[in-house]
């Protein structure tokens, strides 16, 4: 099944993925079919989301797009280079469910790290990694040590360095995931404000549908054993979203869309990942 | 994770308050534990060569400044000598390890089993290969003890670094060398200094106890004994006195180190990954 796009544009789609298949342990008694057939483009600008139970693969299909992991067959195009070759260029930046700050940086010289890697002097990354911090809101933070923020603040440092060096498409493996509710839902706009500002697609990985619906263009709807995408819901709420969008009669039918999207699969699984973390 | 966020001042006065707060409990005990001794051998009548009274190894230490100080020197300077080649060959070999997979099969079990055996009694083989006068075989024993302390830590430092840390890395397109720089070696930096504090004061243990062993009668542990032999047991308890200072020395040069060195690192582990 297919995002469902026009890819015959003169611009390169932000990601694009074509009969992608991960198989781990191959060869042996344990051997695992994590994706099957994967099929999915995503247009620049956009902001496509993830879902499914645990075991449906969407983390490694985040980290097939990352380069992190080799797809067993199939091709994955980043900004219409081998996804390989867009790791080596840093054309995305990636954001975890832990911040995975270095706590022996202090904030901004963490925000510094992906430039000091792609070799910018040191005046350049300090103007940048001030502007990031600007951005998301913590300019009175640069010179602290990360254990003294609180968990929401370490995941805008997080979100400011893989922002750092302006690529266009950022990945995010579950990021508010270790929030409490009220971070979260305040994260999902400041994201959604971010990502506006800096017109960057976005990759989102979660649990949680009325984060993925408020979030995105699309909601990719996957199921598991094997790992493949189930349905696609367009998200059509418009591209100003605010607090008002929550209780929007139109935000409801889509959460509705997506938890019968995800329903049609085995309560097992489901149970599972409600439990999950 | 924390959630608090205290601001530079208002931490400095605590922390000040704080340290004053943990200081006074184990120096009353202290001052309550000598009293009670001096107590104890006054009323129970203690036979000086049984348990002489703090008072009169006070005198003892204050009497011969010059022999204890002599004694530390030698024992120190032993202590000293390998509690540095130690620590450089740990760290060294860690590196190794890190970068030879094969060479960390082998040593990995090779320094943990070692580390249970009480190794120092290889002194005396030591003393063996030396002449009946050198520091050298004292030197070697406390290299030893240190240099597995240092290598099973620091390579543990450089080997235990967090996931996501290193997916990250992946992502940034770091290579092997920059993920060592940024990442392996400031990462192992606190478990150098966690290996310090271990090794720190088990090297003057070290080489008190070698001298034990035969050799030269000059440094604290031979005082020790040969004060005893000779019934002058406030004198050996005047040098056990310099030896718990000697060692108290070591440990807290370590942890002033490891403050200069860690400012935040130390302060984060505390608290858990940040």
């Amino acid at each position: 099944m297919s995002g469902g796009s026009d890819t015959r544009t003169e611009v390169a789609a932000a990601v694009e993925v074509r009969g992608l298949t991960k198989t781990f342990n191959i060869g042996r008694p344990n051997a695992a079919d994590a994706l099957v057939d994967i099929d999915l483009t995503i247009r620049s600008g956009e902001f496509v989301s993830l879902i499914g139970p645990s075991g449906c693969g969407k983390s490694t299909q985040l980290r097939l797009i990352a380069n992190l992991l080799e797809p067993t067959t199939g091709q994955v195009l980043v900004n219409g280079k081998p996804a390989r070759q867009a790791r080596l260029d840093q054309d995305y930046g990636m954001a975890f469910q832990q911040a995975g700050l270095f706590e022996w940086r202090n904030v901004a010289k963490n925000v510094e790290l992906p430039l000091e890697l792609k070799g910018w002097n040191k005046e350049r990354r300090r103007q940048r990694a001030l502007e990031m911090l600007d951005l998301v809101k913590l300019p009175e933070f640069t010179e602290h040590l990360p254990w003294q923020l609180s968990g929401g603040m370490q995941q805008r440092v997080a979100i400011a360095r893989a922002l750092a060096a302006h690529p266009p498409l950022l990945l995010m493996d579950e990021p508010f995931g270790a929030l409490d509710e009220m971070t979260r839902e305040h994260m999902q706009s400041e994201l959604l404000r971010i990502c506006g500002e800096t017109e960057t697609t976005v990759v989102f990985v979660t649990h949680s549908i009325p984060e993925a619906v408020y979030l995105s263009t699309r909601v990719v709807v996957m199921s598991p054993r094997p790992g493949r995408i189930k349905t696609v819901v367009e998200v059509d709420l418009g591209s100003e979203r605010d607090v008002d969008t929550r209780e929007d009669p139109a935000f409801f039918r889509k959460v509705t869309e997506v938890r019968e999207a995800l329903r049609g699969m085995p309560m097992t699984d489901l149970d599972e990942a409600a439990l999950e973390p | 994770m924390s959630s608090t966020f205290a601001s530079g001042p208002s931490r400095r006065t605590r922390t000040s308050r704080s340290v004053l707060h943990a200081l006074w409990p184990p120096v009353a005990f202290g001052i309550g534990f000598l009293a009670l001794w001096e107590l104890a051998v006054n009323v129970f009548d203690f036979q000086p060569y049984f348990l002489p009274p703090p008072s009169a190894i006070w005198e003892q230490f204050r009497e011969n400044p010059q022999l204890i100080w002599n004694a530390t020197k030698v024992s120190g300077l032993n202590a000293l000598m390998g509690l540095l080649v130690g620590t450089a060959l740990g760290v060294a070999m860690a590196f190794a390890l890190g970068r030879f997979r094969l060479l960390n099969d082998l040593m990995t079990p090779l320094a943990i089993a070692l580390n249970a055996v009480p190794i120092f009694v290889l002194v005396a083989v030591f003393n063996n290969m030396f002449s009946i006068t050198s520091e050298v075989p004292r030197r070697l024993m406390v290299t030893l003890v240190v240099y597995f302390i240092v290598l099973v830590n620091v390579a543990r430092g450089l080997r235990e670094v967090g996931p996501t840390q290193l997916e990250l890395m992946r992502s940034y397109a770091a290579s092997q060398a920059a993920i060592l720089r940024k990442v392996r070696v400031p990462n192992a930096v606190p478990y150098l200094f966690t290996a310090l504090k271990i090794s720190a004061p088990a090297s003057v243990i070290t080489a008190f106890v070698s001298e034990y062993f035969g050799g030269s009668q000059n440094g604290l542990g031979s005082r020790i004994v040969a004060s005893i032999a000779i019934s002058k047991n406030a004198t050996a308890w005047a040098y056990v006195l310099g030896a718990c200072l000697l060692g108290l020395t070591f440990y807290l040069v370590t942890l002033g180190l490891e403050r200069v060195a860690t400012p935040g690192g130390v302060a984060a582990r505390q608290r858990g990954e940040a």
